[in-house]
C-alpha cells in the first residue's frame, strides 16, 4: 500500500516538474514562440500511450499461452491506460494546432493514424463489455488485442505513404525539426514523468481489476449455492 | 484428410450452397449499389470529381458490405452447431478458416467485378487497359478484408450486439487496406493511368500479416 | 452393419475440472470407462453430463486433470462418434449431400458407398435428396446419428438422444442402439430418466454437481441412479 501511494506522490511531482520545466527551463523555440511548449506533454503523452499499448500486447500474449487471469487484468489496465493518454495526444494536438496554423485538424500521417489507433483500442474495451463470462472475454480480446497491435505499424506505415502522395500541413513541425540540445533535456524528462505516471495508473488499474474479479468470483459462488 | 483437401472440400460446400440460393450475393451487391448511388449525392459528379473521390467511395462502399456480409459465415455454423461437427471432421482448424477466406474473397470479388463496369459507366470513368492491375487489386484488397473479417466474425459471433460489433471492429482495421486499394485504384482510372507499386505492397504485407497471425492463434478463436 | 473392426476405445477421465468463469460444471471428477461397456450418465440439467461428453469429443478441454484413451493408434477424430442435442447438419443441404460432405472431410473410404449404406441403415435412403429442413425431429436425429457414424468409430456419444422423439422414432433408437452395443463399440449416452433406452446400458453413472456421485459398478443399483426429481 505504502508503495502505491509512493508511487502515486512521485508520479503526481514528476508530472509537475515537467510541465514547470516546460514552461520555465526550455528554451523559447523561435517561430512558434510559447505554444510550442505543448508539444513536451503532447509527445510524452504519445510515447507513454504507444508504452502502453505494447506492454498491453505483451500481456495478451501471454494470456493465450499461459491462460492466467493475471495477464488479462494487465491487458486491460494497459489498454484503458493507452486510451487515456491517446485521448490527451488527439485533444492537445487541435488546442496546439488552433492557434499556431489556424485549423483545429488536419489530417496528417500522425494524428491520423493516432486516431485510428485510439479507434482500435475503444473497439477492444467496447469488446470487452459484449462478452459476459470472464475466460470467453478475456480469451477473445486478447485475441483481438493481438491483431489490433500487429495492424498499427502497418497503419502508421500505410497512412504515411498516402500522406506523401497528398501532403497537407504538419502539425509539430516535419520530421526535420530536430530537438535543440536546450530542449533535449526537457522533452526526455517529460518523456520519463508521463511514462511514471502511465506505471502508476497501469498499477491502480490492475488492482482494481483484481478486486472487481475477486468480487465476481465471490457473487457467482453466492449465487452457486 | 490434409490441411488443404478438407479446405478444399468445405470450400466447394460454401460455394456450391451460396450459388443454390445466392441470397448471400444478391444482397451484398444491391447494397453496394445503394451506397454508390447515395455516394454520388455527396460531391459534384464531374469527370474531374470522380477521378478523385470514386475510388475511395467504391471502396468504401466495399468495406461497408463486407463487413455486414461477413456476418454470417460464422453465424449460420451456430444455428444447427454445425461448427462443432466441422471441428471434429477436420484435422486442422486452420483449414475451416481458410475455406471461409477463400468464399469470403470470392464472393467479395464476384461482387467487386460485377460493380466496376457499372461504377464506371455512372461516374464516366474509364478502366480500360488496366484491368490486370485492377484485378490484382481487388484480388489482394478482398483477401485482406476476408482474412481479417473472418478472424474478427469468429470473435463477434461469441459476443452481444454482434450485427453492430463486426463493423466496430472490423473497420478500423482495414484503414490499411482501404488507404491503399484507394490510392492503387485511384492511378489505375487516372487519365495517364499507372500502377502504384508500393500500395500493392501495403496490400500483401496487410494479408501475409494477418494470415500468419490467423494460422497461429486460429484455433483458440474457436475455443469452446 | 460391420462389427466395430478395430479394438474398442477406452476413456479415463482423471481429476477433471471444467470450469467456466467461476462456475464450475465438472469438478474433480474421476470416470473409467472400459472398451466396449454402454455407460448410461444420469443426472439432472446442470450436473455435468454435457460437459462431459463435450471433453469426451475433445471439443472441449479441460481446465484441470487429464482424459486419455486406451486402444487409439492415430486420429483420434474419426474414431469418436458425436451425437449433440443439436443436428450437426446443415439444414439447406439435403441428408445425402451432408453425409458426403462430412465423410469427404473425414476422409471416409468410398464414400458414396458408405453413405448410402448408412442412409439405408437408418431409414432415411427414401428421403435422401430431402433438404433436412423439411426433416421431423426423429428424422433430424438419424441424419445425425448417421454422421456420427460416417467413419465406423469405435466410440460413441450420445447427448439425451431420445429427447423430442415419438415413441416410434424412440423404438427404433433402441433398436439401432442396441446393435451399435452388440457390435462391440463403446457407448457413453447421457439420459434423463430411466426409459426402454436406459436399459441398454451395461452400467450407470450418476453424476451431480460435477462429480460422480454413484456407479453401478460400485455396487448402486440402477434403479437408484435413475430414481431422482426432476430433469
Amino acid at each position: 500500500m505504502a508503495k502505491r501511494v509512493l508511487l502515486g506522490a512521485a508520479a503526481v511531482l514528476l508530472v509537475i516538474a515537467a510541465a514547470y520545466a516546460s514552461f520555465f527551463v526550455a528554451p523559447e523555440e523561435r517561430t512558434m514562440g510559447v505554444l510550442q511548449r505543448i508539444f513536451y506533454f503532447h509527445v510524452s503523452c504519445a510515447w507513454a500511450g504507444l508504452t502502453a499499448f505494447s506492454i498491453g500486447f505483451l500481456a495478451n500474449l501471454l494470456y493465450v499461452w499461459k491462460r492466467k487471469e493475471k495477464y488479462d487484468w494487465l491487458g486491460v489496465s494497459c489498454a484503458e491506460v493507452g486510451v487515456a493518454f491517446t485521448t490527451v495526444v488527439l485533444i492537445s494536438g487541435p488546442i496546439w494546432a488552433k492557434p499556431a496554423w489556424g485549423i483545429y485538424w488536419t489530417w496528417d500521417a500522425r494524428l491520423t493514424s493516432t486516431f485510428i489507433l485510439w479507434l482500435l483500442y475503444i473497439s477492444y474495451l467496447l469488446l470487452r463489455t459484449l462478452i459476459e463470462e470472464p475466460d470467453r472475454r478475456a480469451l477473445l480480446s486478447a485475441l483481438f488485442g493481438i491483431f489490433a497491435f500487429i495492424d498499427v505499424p502497418i497503419v502508421f506505415g500505410a497512412i504515411r505513404w498516402w500522406r506523401t502522395q497528398h501532403p497537407a500541413p504538419v502539425i509539430m513541425g516535419g520530421p526535420n525539426s530536430g530537438l535543440a540540445p536546450g530542449m533535449r533535456g526537457t522533452f526526455f524528462f517529460a518523456v520519463f514523468a508521463m511514462h511514471i505516471l502511465m506505471w502508476f495508473l497501469i498499477a491502480e488499474r490492475y488492482s482494481l481489476e483484481r478486486m472487481r474479479s475477486d468480487v465476481e468470483l465471490l457473487r457467482r459462488e453466492a449465487e452457486a449455492t | 484428410m490434409g490441411l488443404l483437401s478438407n479446405a478444399a472440400a468445405l470450400l466447394g460446400k460454401e460455394v456450391r450452397t451460396e450459388f443454390r440460393s445466392r441470397e448471400l450475393l444478391s444482397t451484398t451487391i444491391v447494397f453496394v449499389l445503394i451506397v454508390v448511388v447515395l455516394f454520388s449525392f455527396t460531391f459534384d459528379p464531374t469527370t474531374n470529381e470522380s477521378h478523385r473521390f470514386g475510388p475511395g467511395l467504391l471502396w468504401l462502399a466495399f468495406l461497408f458490405a463486407a463487413s455486414l456480409m461477413l456476418q454470417t459465415c460464422f453465424l449460420r455454423e451456430q444455428v444447427n452447431d454445425t461448427l462443432s461437427a466441422l471441428r471434429l471432421a477436420v484435422s486442422d482448424p486452420f483449414a475451416i478458416f481458410l475455406a471461409k477466406i477463400g468464399a469470403n474473397t470470392l464472393f467479395l470479388l464476384l461482387t467487386e467485378l460485377l460493380m466496376l463496369p457499372v461504377f464506371a459507366a455512372l461516374f464516366n470513368v474509364s478502366f480500360r487497359g488496366q484491368l490486370p492491375g485492377i484485378l490484382l487489386t481487388f484480388f489482394l484488397g478482398s483477401l485482406g478484408i476476408s482474412v481479417a473479417g473472418t478472424a474478427l466474425a469468429a470473435i463477434s459471433a461469441q459476443a452481444r450486439m454482434r450485427e453492430l460489433l463486426l463493423p466496430l471492429l472490423l473497420l478500423p482495421l482495414l484503414a490499411p487496406i482501404l488507404v491503399a486499394s484507394t490510392e492503387v485504384t485511384i492511378s489505375l482510372m487516372a487519365p495517364e493511368p499507372f500502377m502504384q507499386w508500393k500500395g500493392i505492397g501495403f496490400l500483401v504485407v496487410f494479408d501475409v500479416v494477418f494470415l500468419t497471425a490467423l494460422w497461429l492463434f486460429g484455433e483458440y478463436l474457436l475455443e469452446e | 452393419m460391420s462389427a466395430a473392426a478395430e479394438p474398442s476405445i477406452g476413456l479415463r477421465f482423471e481429476k477433471v475440472d471444467k470450469r467456466y468463469g467461476a462456475v464450475y460444471a465438472l469438478r474433480n471428477l474421476t470416470l473409467a470407462i472400459a472398451p466396449g461397456e454402454c455407460v448410461a450418465l444420469a443426472g439432472r440439467n446442470g450436473s455435468g453430463k454435457t460437459t462431459l461428453l463435450r471433453i469426451a469429443s475433445c471439443l472441449t478441454r479441460p481446465t484441470r486433470g487429464t482424459l486419455s484413451y486406451s486402444g487409439v493408434t492415430e486420429n483420434q477424430n474419426s474414431k469418436t462418434g458425436f451425437v449433440a442435442h443439436a443436428t450437426m447438419v446443415y439444414d439447406e443441404l439435403t441428408a445425402e449431400e451432408n453425409l458426403l460432405f462430412f465423410a469427404k472431410l473425414l476422409g471416409v473410404a468410398n464414400r458414396r458407398q458408405r453413405v448410402e449404406q448408412l442412409l439405408s441403415e437408418v431409414g432415411l435412403g427414401e428421403r435422401k435428396d430431402s433438404l433436412v429442413r423439411t426433416f421431423s425431429r426423429g428424422m433430424r436425429q438419424r441424419v445425425a446419428i448417421a454422421r456420427a457414424l460416417l467413419a465406423n468409430p469405435s466410440l460413441l456419444l450420445f447427448d439425451e438422444p431420445a429427447t423430442g422423439l415419438d415413441p416410434e422414432a424412440t423404438a427404433w433408437l433402441t433398436g439401432y442402439l442396441r446393435k451399435l452395443r452388440d457390435s462391440g463399440c463403446t457407448i457413453l449416452m447421457s439420459l434423463h430418466g430411466e426409459s426402454e433406452v436406459a436399459r441398454l446400458a451395461t452400467r450407470a453413472v450418476r453424476l451431480d454437481a460435477g462429480s460422480v456421485v454413484a456407479d453401478t459398478r460400485s455396487g448402486a443399483t440402477f434403479q437408484s441412479i435413475f430414481s431422482f426429481v426432476g430433469g
